[in-house]
């Protein structure tokens, strides 16, 4: 079979990554001569259903209450099911970290092949998968051919371009009647989101991020000041949130987010490879290190050597005068 | 609470990437000066185990796939007060695919005994795939939760604390189950005492040579690296101008503000 399946969350509704992961599937069905599946799991959403029929040649709605909440257990079973009897080439699924966890577990299931992290999908001669990603913490590129079927992949959503609707047409829309397990041994009872006012980090077109050469959590609330001033949002690197200076949801780089703003603004931040990688589709890049020999100037577009907190207070009032109201 | 935490050794992920080649001919990092070192997210696993056990009580034993030289990762868990440790002897192993492992590790797993919690790292530094835990919870037939950040036990259950994107969620298990730790604040691993890594070279060490684990091998590989290259991307850093700091954070200024004023 050369067809592709897409694993979409309904309550993501049609976000960046949704649309990445279709335009991905998309693009990718049109390569094999397959079709495209796309399975929507949990409540029901009619924009989704309709903005994904546009794009896809078939639509799956798992809508039952027990799908409504994520439950891993559960959404594997489902998509177990779905792909025995689709029996796709490839297998699509986002970055969030229920597309990060079922992966691997649902490769082995349909004796499969697994990837994290593709940023980039061709086929082969002989028609297998190949998956492009990174390795070695961003400084080297890597391709893998998947040899099994099917080629199970989470994509870094964010970076695939969307699908546009295709003319005077409607995929099918199917609701399916699902079976699931009894009893999970293993079951999500508490959830709990982090108040975060503005736009997600990932979908931030300003970000200024601050790292280990802050020193302490109180200059972050300096960092928030800044970024008011812009309409900017803040992230941090690993160390400053594994100090436990701001929540581990604020990290970028290879194991936070990997983000695409307009401007990235460093601050306190060496560059490591691994920080790197969460900013390699940043548009530009700025610098405040006091270390003119940081790596991180190497990947800047322009840079103030000096000690933040010599610059911090009068550059946020210098921003608030220049911003365009 | 009967541990097992999954120990990788990898190449030192902090090589500085003017330092970092690939051979051509092995596609794979040039080792050079490089030290071979544990896995970080191997590390924060340890040390989530070993705050369990500090809380619980419990025996953690220390399972590595690898070759001789894995033996450092594994004495390095001993000084922190691992209980136990194995070694899968296989020269083959950095070849390894993530089934493979996944399978060695089960098959090492049944051997040593029968664990409540297994776990592994949420991915290895040097090649960064994180296929290996979910593939092992098939193997064994268990639950798998990914991102964990800490753990608990209330009356033979488990609460598992797990990151998501926007923020946390709690699992109640019952026991087995495989989770991969992620780096949070309260598990950056502990520096070993010099008195107990001393030690830890007189604790007995079982190895298992990979061919007494009686695999059936393979027949096809679950993926196949087909190139790998290093980026060239280093742009010219226009550091800005001005005969004082005013004037600099000023130039620093419109620039930023050039860009967020067409953004919004
Ligand atoms: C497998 C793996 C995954 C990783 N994943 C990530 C990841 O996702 N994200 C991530 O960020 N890291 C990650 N890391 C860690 C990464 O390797 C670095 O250790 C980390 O990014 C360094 O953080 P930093 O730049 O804040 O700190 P440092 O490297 O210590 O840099 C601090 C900087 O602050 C500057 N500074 C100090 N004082 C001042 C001052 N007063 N004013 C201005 N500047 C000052 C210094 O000159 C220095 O450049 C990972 C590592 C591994 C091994
Ligand atoms: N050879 C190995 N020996 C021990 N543990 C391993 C091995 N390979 C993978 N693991 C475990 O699986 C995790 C994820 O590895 P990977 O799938 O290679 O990114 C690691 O952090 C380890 O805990």
């Amino acid at each position: 079979m050369n067809d592709i399946l897409i694993c979409l969350w309904s309550a993501n509704g049609f976000d960046r990554a949704t649309q990445g992961v279709i335009g991905a599937g998309r693009r990718l069905a049109d390569t094999t001569g397959g079709q495209l599946h796309a399975v929507l799991i949990g409540a029901e959403d009619n924009t989704l259903v309709e903005a994904t029929s546009l794009r896809a040649d078939h639509v799956l709605v798992a809508d039952r209450p027990e799908l409504h909440e994520a439950q891993p257990e559960l959404y594997l079973a489902v998509l177990t099911g779905i792909c025995r009897s689709l029996q796709p080439r490839a297998v699509l699924l986002g970055s969030d970290v229920y597309s990060q966890e079922l992966t691997p577990r649902l490769a082995h299931r349909l004796e499969g092949s697994s990837m994290a992290d593709g940023a980039e999908l061709t086929v082969a001669e002989g028609g297998a998968l190949r998956v492009r990603r990174t390795a070695y913490g961003g400084r080297a590129n890597a391709v893998y051919e998947l040899g099994r079927q099917p080629a199970v992949v989470w994509l870094r959503a964010r970076g695939f371009a969307p699908a546009e609707p295709i003319q005077d047409h409607h995929g099918t829309v199917t609701h399916l009647d699902i079976e699931l397990p009894e009893t999970i041994t293993a079951r999500i009872a508490e959830r709990y989101i982090e108040a975060r006012d503005g736009v997600p980090l990932e979908d931030a077109a300003l970000v200024v991020s601050g790292g280990r050469g802050l020193g302490g959590p109180e200059p972050f609330e300096e960092l928030r000041q800044l970024a008011a001033a812009i309409g900017a949002e803040v992230g941090a690197s690993r160390v400053a949130c594994d100090e436990g200076w701001v929540p581990a949801s604020w990290q970028v780089g290879q194991t936070g987010k990997k983000i695409a703003p307009e401007l990235y603004l460093a601050i306190g931040i060496s560059g490591a490879a691994q920080h790197l990688l969460g900013i390699a589709d940043a548009k530009v890049i700025a610098v405040i290190n006091s270390d003119p020999d940081a790596p991180i100037f190497k990947h800047a577009a322009f840079g103030l050597v000096e000690d933040y907190r010599k610059v911090l207070p009068a550059l946020t009032a210098k921003l608030a005068e220049l911003a365009t109201r | 609470m009967n541990i097992l935490v999954c120990l990788k050794q990898i190449l030192d992920p902090d090589i500085p990437a003017r330092d970092f080649r690939i051979d051509p001919e092995r596609r794979e990092a040039v080792r050079g000066s490089a030290d071979l070192v544990t896995n970080i997210f191997c590390e924060n696993a340890l040390e989530t185990a070993l705050q369990l056990k500090d809380a619980h009580d419990g025996m953690i034993t220390v399972l590595s796939h690898g070759s001789e030289e894995a033996e450092d990762v594994l004495r390095k868990a001993l000084a922190m007060k691992a209980d136990e440790a194995a070694l899968v002897l296989d020269d083959d192993a950095a070849q390894a695919d993530p089934l493979q492992a996944a399978r060695v590790l089960a098959a090492a797993a049944r051997k040593l005994g029968s664990f409540d919690v297994i776990m592994v790292g949420r991915e290895s530094g040097d090649w960064g795939v994180g296929q290996t835990g979910g593939l092992l919870a098939e193997e064994l037939g268990v639950p798998f939760i990914a991102l964990v950040e800490h753990l608990d036990v209330d009356e033979g259950k488990l609460r598992i604390r797990r990151q998501t994107d926007t923020g946390t969620e709690i699992f109640e298990v019952t026991p087995p189950v495989v989770i991969s730790i992620t780096n949070s604040e309260n598990n950056l691993p502990r520096i070993p005492k010099t008195r107990d890594v001393m030690k830890s070279y007189r604790k007995p060490l079982t190895t298992i040579a990979v061919a007494d684990l009686s695999l059936t091998p393979s027949s096809d590989s679950y993926f196949r690296l087909v190139e790998i290259s290093v980026p060239e991307k280093e742009t010219r850093c226009e550091l800005v101008e001005g005969h004082n700091l005013e004037q600099r954070i000023d130039a620093f200024a419109h620039r930023v503000a050039e860009i967020a004023n067409t953004t919004r």
